[in-house]
């Protein structure tokens, strides 16, 4: 990825939101949405561009859980931790999960095929434990059919 | 692109709009067969989407689409028998749909009329199939005021909002009512906030539009984070409109021109159903400069938040609105006199939203007849967890637990024994089975140590350990405090500590005494409601569950077989006929296969207690210690 690639990317980002520093909350989503992550390239771009402090910046995109400052792998797996998810085993299906990748919560695989992550509810409550992997929602899931949801994603 | 068919208009007057409606009414045949398929992200989950790419193509194929039309819906709330189905005019009510099963509805039920009897709903306590909707039990004792519009509408057509009276209360209000009239009619309904605190709406209002300042901002909340709740979501995805409506009459009411939708970036359908119903009402003149011709101009904008839970309380939320870290303030001065960028700010949450034009449109008499004394109007709740029909429902205020959790979502699931009920999410707390005939309200679940909360309902049975969930609202809870305060930053993690030595067999005497002094100490001193709610989850477990917290921390067991470090799994011989699933599906090898017809031995050695043993045995072969 080109620097200037980059800053036009960031730059037009920023103009669907009239680079207003109020919607930097969503200007973020958006670089995240096309990058995967947040480069700390485009964050120097967001702060020069918008007038706002590198710091501020960056003490958003580590506030919110949503942001993360590591590249992260081709399929992002969120493992809903919400309670309805909980009382119906969440915690066992994570560490199935974690089992079978071999990684903890946060962290990509070496492959950088998988990244295990956890969210606080998806609002699939009614069908839990959910299990989303790459923006797809498995429901109703079982500790038994992890092994085969993983393996579906090539 | 506006709803189907209608020439782009810009609607100037209340007779324009009165006129739209009367043609997109005309248009339509109410006798015409019509599926409606849930397009809400829980159908969805379970494969929805195909479901309704099958039907769209087998009509197209069949070339029926003229006899019939197909409908993409909100949620209408049943999501554990979902992909959902209904055949209008009947009301046929279809469940779990697949692909498979397309073109039979479309040839036997639509166009020949006959019920597929496979396809129909079992009722799980009288074993009778049920074919109409209205008489499935789910839905019976509800009463759907807010969320029953949801499947009559595509929420991305602005045409069928109108069609069901869709901003006759805006037109209604904009023409023949000011602002102070709507503000009276509002606290006349006394309609409370849904989002959890259940503050008086009407006085809200009128504290804001009173409030000095030349920009005032409207916000409303749908950030839902509480885990467990889902309602705001399915109203914003299902019918956004209504939601738009309410906000619109507030400003109005208030003397607000700028408005901001706060949605969680983890509803992506919640966001982009909301974009599109903003663009369909500025296009209809009914959002923007000079609404229905009437002078008023009010806009709003979307901003998506990003995943953190403290942003549901107003100050952090206006914070993140700012695009700074969404840390709560003290607030000595309420938002509704300095919120967002220091102006007055009216911020309501989208179920309180959606209740407004039907407040407007029935009139506060009418509203005031339904619910208690002090709780007025209806509420949504997710009922989910360990109990049989799982999904949302929306029931007037006064019901009783036992009514939501035994009628409407007809009881626990395999046998098992009903043991608490969690309301009010991690400011919440848990009720008991010996206080199941409260009736759900405001007032009764704040005294029995619990909240109304933003509306999730937690069903938990015996095998759900209440330190367990005691330690999971404070682990929840410690990652999502903003930091910013001392009693909430530590004072939660030292109570998340303790927790954790509990259910991990290091409990101690005079634990739960602790405990009880860090919670006071916590809701007195904390800056916003995250930590002066928190240790209610504590307090409640230890109020109704004491005898469980001692069996943790005096007999280092866990009675309902949850907390790892002290439970072990074991093998019933006189059940276990060796069948070797459990033995396959083990990661650690820890269990052995003997021979056919011959239980199997499980070595504690090597055991994780990782469980799939437990969930793949079809027999009750293995029990847990």
């Amino acid at each position: 990825m080109g620097a200037k690639q980059l800053a036009e990317k960031v730059e037009s980002i920023l103009d669907n939101y009239q680079r207003d520093q109020g919607m930097l909350v969503s200007i973020l989503q958006d670089i995240q949405a096309e990058y995967n992550y947040l480069p700390k390239e485009a964050l120097v771009e967001v702060s020069q561009t918008l007038g706002a402090p590198l710091s501020r910046v960056y003490s958003v995109a580590t506030f919110f859980k949503a942001f993360s400052l590591e590249p992260r792998g081709r399929y992002l797996i969120n493992v809903c931790l919400g309670t309805a998810c909980h009382v119906r085993g969440a915690v066992r299906i994570l560490e199935t999960i974690e089992r079978e990748l071999d990684i903890r919560p946060g962290k990509t695989t070496q492959d950088l095929k998988f990244t295990l992550e956890t969210v606080n509810c998806v609002g699939c409550c009614a069908l839990g434990p959910v299990v989303i992997i790459d923006g797809e929602y498995h429901g109703q899931m079982k500790t038994d059919k992890v092994k085969v949801l993983l393996e579906n994603y090539t | 692109m506006v709803g189907k068919g209608q020439a782009l208009n810009r609607l100037s007057s209340p007779d324009e709009l009165e006129g739209i409606r009367k043609s997109i009414i005309k248009q339509r045949d109410p006798n015409k067969p019509c599926i409606t398929i849930c397009g809400g992200t829980g159908c969805l989950a379970l494969r929805g989407e195909s479901v309704i790419a099958a039907f769209k193509q087998k009509i197209k194929r069949q070339g029926v689409e003229t006899k019939v039309d197909v409908r993409i819906t909100g949620c209408p709330g049943f999501c554990e028998r979902g992909p959902l189905v209904v055949i209008k005019p009947q009301n046929i009510f279809y469940q779990r749909i697949r692909v498979e099963d397309v073109p039979e509805i479309i040839s036997e039920t639509v166009l020949r009329d006959n019920i597929i009897d496979r396809l129909l709903y079992t009722d799980p306590n009288t074993g009778q199939k049920v074919i109409y909707e209205h008489e499935v039990s789910f839905y019976k004792k509800q009463k759907r005021l807010i969320i029953g519009n949801n499947e009559l509408i595509d929420p991305t057509i602005i045409d069928d909002y109108l069609a069901v009276g869709g901003y006759a209360a805006l037109s209604k209000v904009l023409f023949r009512m000011s602002p102070e009239e709507v503000i009276e009619e509002v606290k006349k309904s006394s309609l409370r906030g849904r989002g959890g605190g259940g503050f008086p709406t009407g006085i809200k209002w009128e504290t804001c539009r009173k409030a000095r300042g030349d920009i005032k901002y409207l916000i409303c909340n749908c950030d839902e984070g509480d885990p467990g709740a889902f309602m705001d979501r399915s109203l914003m995805e299902g019918n956004p409109h209504s939601v738009l409506e309410g906000m619109i009459i507030g400003a109005y009411a208030i003397g607000c021109h700028e408005g901001y939708i706060y949605v969680r970036n983890e509803y992506p359908l919640a966001v982009k159903n909301a974009g599109i119903a903003i663009r369909q009402a500025e296009e209809y003149g009914l959002l923007g400069k000079d609404i229905l011709g009437s002078g008023f101009d009010f806009s709003i904008r979307i901003s998506r938040g990003g995943g953190a839970f403290v942003c549901g309380e107003s100050s952090a939320l206006m914070a993140s609105l700012e695009g700074k870290p969404g840390e709560a303030r003290a607030k000595y001065v309420h938002t509704v006199e300095r919120g967002l960028w220091d102006k007055p700010t009216n911020l309501n949450n989208v179920e309180t939203w959606a209740n407004v034009p039907l407040i407007i449109n029935q009139g506060a008499d009418w509203y005031t007849k339904i619910g208690t004394p002090n709780s007025k109007g209806t509420k949504i709740f997710s009922l989910v967890g360990k109990v049989n029909n799982t999904g949302l429902v929306e029931v007037p205020m006064g019901i009783t637990l036992r009514e939501v959790i035994f009628d409407i979502g007809g009881g626990i699931p395999g046998g098992k024994e009903f043991k608490a009920v969690q309301t009010g999410g991690p400011s919440g707390g848990v009720i008991p089975e010996s206080l199941l005939d409260l009736p759900v309200d405001f007032d009764e679940l704040t005294k029995a140590g619990s909240m109304m909360g933003s509306g999730g309902m937690i069903v938990m049975d015996e095998n759900n350990c209440m330190v367990d969930i005691a330690k999971y609202f404070l682990t929840f809870l410690e990652e999502e405090s903003c930091g910013k305060c001392v009693p909430c930053r530590e004072g939660v993690k030292r109570m998340r500590e303790i927790l954790t030595d509990i259910t991990e067999g290091r409990g101690k005497d005079g634990d739960i005494e602790l405990l009880e002094r860090l919670s006071a100490v916590i809701i007195d001193s904390s800056l916003c409601a995250l930590g002066g709610t928190a240790p209610n989850p504590v307090l409640t477990t230890i109020g109704y569950f004491r005898d469980e917290y001692e069996a943790h921390i005096r007999d280092k067991r866990c009675p309902a077989g949850v907390c790892k470090a002290l439970i072990s799994y074991h093998i019933v011989d006189e059940k276990c006929p060796g069948c070797r699933l459990c033995e396959k599906a083990c990661p650690t090898r820890a269990i052995t296969f003997v021979e056919k017809r011959k239980p199997v031995i499980l070595d504690q050695e090597k055991c994780i207690k990782c469980g799939i043993c437990y969930d793949v045995c079809n027999l009750d072969a293995i029990t847990v210690k």
